[in-house]
């Protein structure tokens, strides 16, 4: 049976409400199930174009059957990355091994089993949508006889009856759609997205991700470079974090936000925000921050958080709002950026430091996550922070002066969160 | 140890197609002919590019000459077709005894029929065939597309060639279609006064299947390596313009002197040179597209 028999027009599908979007599958951890095979190892590559840095030092591995999310800023060198795996950029420094050949050597031997899209789709405006395919088939040795396969492949993607008109007739959708139709046209093992979805609505946008899923499900390995962090959530069975050129932090999205915030994480509201601050203290509180929309917490179990609430009530504290908060990438993305030194301009993201002690991003030293300004911590403070505050001993006691550039293991508080820890303790 | 699978993971991978065509370092020439193929498809789509062309062809084959001719053949002023005929005693002594014809509008009209438009037979084909070369490289690279070229599993040979090819086709063309044209034309018009079709003549012939697809082949080349190497087609349509200027000067010189010259050999030795210098081009002008440059990224 065709790999194509059951096919699903992307433009009878409706993106489902934000609430409905379906979770990503559960991802093996790396400690029970077996390591899978590499289609792509970079290794130390590195690659200038003029005095720009486009790549440096990148380390890179795609495993098989599984969605590898490059994500980074603009710049990052996503797309150079995707241009040294199929050959088509022979780096300056470093080993490329793409399903292990050398794409430089034997480029020949790995650009027909890969499958790309880039940023741009790349399409022939004057000529129709077939004549597109067509002109790929050929390229990519399957003959002209493929009227079958190409009207198989137009229809999975919801273009077949755009085929006959010119390309650049096309609305930017239905070029990404075409574009996306010719890179699976030659059943390709390895398909290279870069943006896939730029300049897509939202609707084709969950349209095109919902394909890239399929395929993987199929056992194609996919390499994606976005920038976009809610399109590689949900998405991503392994992510590669980049900036300036290089690999920031990898792995599957499950297992870094646990290297950085092991403990459960629960976000608190009250009429009087200042009043959770008492909870900085209690056992099993690993971390706390306060700011002016409520309070974070990260309690080392969560079976704790009920009588944390009755605890609460008890002490005359008119909760609002009791949330349980999974990290997300975004989350993810923004501290390991701040920790790099990289610009964030969202101040929500800046609270979600890590606790992860022993985590530090590759390249580079752990920078300080914790440094208050004493002069505002003085005084009853909008933003409190309380970090490792159940293990620490001196967590009551310890001034925010005394604690300004501490590490990760540091415990900043201030008087009257000090006061509420004793309180309660 | 337990061994987690993700639900959406356990279907076993599905078996890889067969439909690859083992792929090889070697040069394919199916896949060179795919590249000039689509090439042509998209000129072929492109009024707004042979419109023009076919203009140009019309008015120095078709409308140009038919004018002259008609006004040589026809006309009532007799001394002036005199004074056009002693002009011709400035062309070599074997040209001027192979002119045919019994009346002085015969012996001219032959004349301009045979050797007065020689140029054309250069200049248009040169000019169709440039104007799609220089934008052939650079173009992808403006429209994105050669980056799809790039990842894609045609050498840079293949590429090269197939684009040359394809701003080939057009200029030889016209070549041949202008000059059947020309040739139906000339002998309607100057025939019945020299007795009889005599378009094209053997020198022509040289010309056109001999002379004329060396110094097309020579100038692309040349051209090619420029697009390739251009930011812009623009830039790529100047820079080839000065290439090709002194080219089609040549190429003028060297058809008239195959069909002025006093050895029938001389059309040959010209052609021969012109194809060994074609090839070293060629050969070297591979060379000058690399996947970089298709990319736009090249140093």
């Amino acid at each position: 049976m065709s790999r194509w028999a059951v096919t699903c027009p992307i433009q009878t599908r409706m993106a489902p409400p934000p609430d409905t979007i379906p979770t990503p599958p559960p991802v093996a951890a790396p400690n029970v199930a077996p390591a899978p095979e590499l289609v792509v190892e970079l290794s130390g590559i590195g690659h200038r174009f003029g005095d720009n840095q486009a790549l440096a030092d990148l380390d890179l591995t795609v495993p098989t059957a599984r969605i590898t999310v490059l994500l980074g800023p603009n710049g990052a060198g996503k797309t150079t990355a995707i241009r040294v795996i199929t050959g088509a950029l022979v780096p300056m420094t470093g080993r490329v091994t793409t399903f292990g050949l050398d794409p430089d050597a034997q480029g020949h031997l790995v650009r027909p089993r890969c499958g790309v899209v880039s940023a741009k789709p790349a399409l022939y405006d004057r000529l129709s949508g077939r004549d597109n395919l067509l002109y790929s088939a050929e390229l990519y040795g399957l003959g002209r006889d493929i009227d079958d396969r190409i009207d198989e492949v137009a229809g999975r993607f919801g273009i077949a009856d755009a085929l006959g008109d010119a390309v650049g007739g096309y609305s930017t959708g239905m070029k990404t759609r075409l574009a996306l139709a010719r890179s699976v046209l030659h059943d390709p093992e390895l398909l290279l997205f870069d943006e896939p979805t730029s300049g897509l609505d939202p609707e084709s946008s969950h349209a095109v991700l919902d394909l890239i899923r399929e395929m993987t499900n199929e056992g194609c390995t996919v390499v994606m470079c976005t920038h976009l962090l809610a399109e590689a959530e949900g998405l991503a069975d392994h992510v590669v974090m980049m900036e300036g050129g290089t690999d920031m932090i990898s792995g599957s999205p499950k297992e870094l936000t646990e290297q950085f915030w092991p403990h459960p994480i629960v976000r608190l509201q009250a009429e009087d925000p200042r009043l959770l601050d008492r909870v900085a203290g209690w056992p099993g509180v690993a971390a706390y921050r306060r700011d002016p929309a409520g309070a974070r917490l990260e309690i080392d179990d969560i079976g704790r958080l009920p009588d944390m609430i009755a605890s609460l009530v008890a002490d005359g504290v008119r909760l609002t709002r009791v949330e349980p908060h999974e990290p997300t990438l975004e989350d993810l993305y923004f501290t390991i950026r701040r920790q790099r030194g990289g610009s964030t301009e969202d101040p929500d993201h800046h609270a979600l430091a890590p606790v992860s002690p022993g985590w530090a991003p590759r390249h580079q030293p752990v920078p300080p996550v914790l440094d208050i300004d004493p002069s505002t911590s003085a005084s009853a403070p909008d933003t409190v922070w309380v970090e490792d505050a159940a293990s620490s001993t001196t967590a009551s006691s310890t001034t925010a002066s005394s604690t300004t550039g501490s590490s990760t293991t540091g415990t900043p508080t201030t008087a009257s969160s000090t006061a509420a820890g004793q309180d309660r303790t | 140890m337990t061994t987690i699978v993700p639900e959406s993971r356990s279907a076993s991978p599905r078996p890889r197609s067969t439909r690859h065509v083992a792929a090889t370092a070697q040069f394919d020439r199916h896949r060179m002919w795919v590249v000039t193929r689509t090439e042509l498809r998209q000129l072929i789509q492109s009024k707004d590019y042979w419109i023009p062309m076919v203009l140009l062809g019309s008015l120095f084959f078709l409308i140009i000459p038919a004018i002259l001719l008609l006004i040589i053949t026809r006309v009532g002023n007799i001394s002036v077709v005199q004074q056009a005929s002693q002009a011709l005693q400035v062309l070599p002594q074997a040209a001027q005894e192979k002119i045919q014809g019994g009346t002085p509008q015969g012996r001219t009209a032959y004349a301009l029929a045979v050797y007065l438009f020689a140029p054309v037979a250069v200049v248009v084909p040169l000019t169709i065939s440039t104007a799609v070369g220089a934008a052939s490289l650079v173009g992808e690279r403006e429209r994105g597309t050669g980056e799809f070229l790039a990842h894609s599993p045609a050498s840079v040979r293949e590429i090269y060639l197939g684009k040359l090819f394809a701003s080939f086709v057009p200029g030889y063309l016209t070549v041949l279609v202008g000059f059947g044209s020309y040739a139906l034309m000339v002998n309607l018009l100057v025939g019945p006064q020299v007795g009889g079709w005599f378009f094209p003549t053997p020198e022509w012939l040289v010309m056109m299947f001999w002379i004329i697809p060396p110094f097309l082949l020579l100038t692309l080349s040349l051209v090619l390596r420029l697009s390739a190497r251009v930011k812009s087609t623009a830039a790529a349509q100047q820079a080839s313009g000065l290439i090709t200027l002194p080219l089609i000067g040549i190429a003028y010189a060297q058809a008239t002197g195959t069909l002025m010259g006093t050895s029938a050999s001389t059309g040959w030795v010209l052609g021969a040179i012109a194809w060994v210098l074609a090839v070293i081009s060629l050969h070297r002008g591979v060379r000058s597209v690399t996947r970089n440059r298709l990319l736009g990224v090249a140093q």
